[in-house]
């Protein structure tokens, strides 16, 4: 094993090395894979105790009202009140539930949630695992996390509960296509299915700036594209239909009480962050810094920012935007969301293709690649959104009350 | 027997496989769930059941060192193939107990007709040149980048076809379920 230098870049990995070289031989392997998985069994959940409050006062302040505010100041520890509650609450499941089904289904769910971070790269040389084909591997768990949504929603022996599992699962498989297409997209021009190369690639610098994909007109277009289809990947709001309080009740896990709810909600959050993980590492960059005279700030610091940013920017998107309807989710993602994931993989084939210098001028050759990809991008945009628009008739809204 | 399924899976590492505890356990999960599938009596556990088995053998993929055919395995079959089998239960079916005797007469036929596709496939194997060329020696590793350049440059025209097959498929799904629509449009216009 070779030593890490201490820097506080380092400093995860050093201490890592610095434990596992002190304990005796036959052990190493085994105190290594503990020293690497559990940190993240412990700061992911905490990191969901943190958004459970910042999405509370968040949405309170958008919604004008105060968020919690009675345990502890401005509300910090009502974290710890709802896992008293979750953990004290009264189990309840109904006599005619599929009682094996019903318990294996919020473990099943929060043990694919868990198993994402494998290849998340959270810092320089801190991936879990480095897989040859990290993306795909991610991919593949996601659809561990659909079979625990049918397998809650089926055992609870409930309409709207199966009704809920069935839509929630339609979302998901729906959704997973565009998601997948812009990834396409960025492996593309990568060259490689291992998340750790892909950052790597992205963390050189030309001048002053990083080689961020999203800096590109196509890696914008995909990152929007990714970060919507993740949201509705993830059941979330805007996309929340499926687990609507004033739709369905609480469609899927409607019968689950105390802390098997507390899980899902936990499993929901997480994949949350995993999948925010994600695109962090494919479009944003992953650990990297965008200017060159930042690198100073370490790159674990570099990633939790970013991810706390899309953090906010979720709850953001919650508190702002109506609930769509099951209907108009679908006819977004298969009528506009998946050819426009086409067009983004077509825009980057045509950025790898034409030349970064012209006539011995970057700076030309750049505004010229900018220009023609992002025209590649948004003259179909604009068509596709012409034609959809067509079939619906929206008229003045009139607005008539009660006299 | 699905272990030995189509010829793209017998193109993996056919190596002599080292019965150590990774791979016992594996299998087992992996018959298990084969076994409850066939066994049980509702029939969405026997859909989970064969999740379950299709999750041992994507396990049994990454086992060999086959990444990209374990994942592969895990998205399509767990993610889409399982999905759909247990939507086609519940849209058709619905969760009834099974009436019959899962062991029914015909069901020797089968047992007999399963043991018949064993032994070919089984003596297919092992005396196929594969297993008998360098099968102590290193496994040949296929890494993400050497499928990618094999399925553009040798295989470039199975997967070309495969595409053709698949769009048509598609197409023809939406058509099945597109003709619904006129009549639907129109009750709900009155």
């Amino acid at each position: 094993m070779i030593a890490p230098g201490l820097s506080v870049d380092q400093v995860f990995v050093w201490v890592k090395h610095w434990l596992v070289v002190r304990t005796p031989a036959p052990w190493q392997g085994l105190v290594s894979i503990l020293l690497t998985i559990v940190p993240i069994i412990v700061v992911f959940p905490a990191l969901f105790a943190v958004t459970t409050v910042l999405e509370r006062k968040g949405l309170g302040r958008i919604q004008n009202r105060y968020g919690p505010n009675r345990v502890g100041p401005w509300g910090i520890f009502q974290p710890l009140a709802d896992a008293v509650k979750s953990l004290t609450k009264e189990d309840i499941v109904p006599r005619s539930a599929d009682h094996v089904v019903h318990y294996l289904a919020p473990l099943v769910l929060v043990g694919a949630s868990f198993l994402a971070y494998a290849v998340l790269p959270i810092g320089r040389n801190m991936t879990a695992v480095n897989l040859d084909a990290g993306v795909l591997f991610f991919f593949a768990i996601g659809a561990g996390t659909e079979l625990a949504v049918f397998m809650a929603g089926w055992s609870s022996r409930n309409k709207y509960s199966l009704l809920g599992a069935m839509r929630a699962i339609a979302q998901m498989v729906s959704y997973e296509i565009p998601l997948i297409l812009s990834s396409v997209a960025v492996v593309m021009i990568a060259g490689t299915l291992s998340t750790t190369a892909i950052v790597e690639r992205q963390a050189r610098y030309t001048g002053t700036v990083a080689h961020w994909y999203v800096f590109t007109p196509w890696g914008l277009a995909g990152f929007i594209l990714f970060m919507i289809a993740a949201t509705a990947e993830t059941n979330r709001s805007p996309f929340d239909l499926p687990e609507g309080e004033s739709e369905i009740i609480a469609g899927y896990f409607i019968e689950y009480s105390g802390f098997k709810f507390a899980l899902f909600f936990l499993a929901e959050y997480l994949e949350m962050f995993a999948v925010s993980g994600l695109g962090i590492t494919l479009f944003l960059g992953g650990w990297s810094s965008p200017m060159s005279w930042l690198e100073w700030i370490p790159s674990w610091m570099w990633f939790f920012g970013k991810l706390l940013a899309l953090i906010v920017g979720f709850i953001w998107i919650r508190g702002t935007v109506p609930r769509l309807r099951m209907d108009q989710l679908m006819n977004f993602a298969w009528k506009f969301m998946l050819p426009m994931a086409l067009v983004v993989m077509v825009s980057a084939g045509v950025w790898r293709f034409l030349p970064a210098v012209v006539e011995g001028s970057f700076a030309l050759g750049l505004v010229i690649r900018w220009l023609v990809c992002a025209l590649v991008v948004l003259l179909p945009y604009v068509a596709l959104a012409r034609v959809l628009e067509q079939g619906r008739k929206i008229e003045k809204r009139e607005y008539r009350f009660a006299e | 027997m699905k272990r030995f399924g189509a010829a793209t899976k017998s193109r993996l590492k056919l190596a002599r496989m080292r019965t150590t505890l990774p791979f016992l356990i594996l299998a087992i999960l992996t018959l298990a769930g084969g076994v409850a599938a066939m066994t049980l009596r509702r029939l969405v556990h026997c859909a989970l059941a064969l999740a379950l088995s299709f999750a041992g053998l994507a396990a049994l993929y990454l086992n060999l060192g086959a990444e990209f055919a374990g994942l592969a395995q895990l998205l399509v079959y767990v993610g889409a193939i399982a999905i759909l089998i247990v939507f086609a239960i519940l849209l058709t079916r619905g969760d009834e107990d099974q009436a019959r005797h899962p062991f029914s007469p015909a069901g020797w036929a089968g047992v007999a007709l399963a043991l018949a596709v064993f032994g070919v496939l089984g003596w297919a194997v092992e005396t196929s040149a594969v297993a008998h060329s360098g099968a102590t020696g290193p496994a040949p590793t296929a890494t993400m980048r050497s499928i990618g350049f094999a399925l553009m440059q040798r295989y470039v025209l199975p997967l070309e076809v495969i595409a053709l097959m698949l769009t048509a498929a598609m197409i023809g799904a939406a058509l099945l379920a597109m003709r619904e629509k006129p009549e639907s449009a129109r009750s709900r216009a009155q």
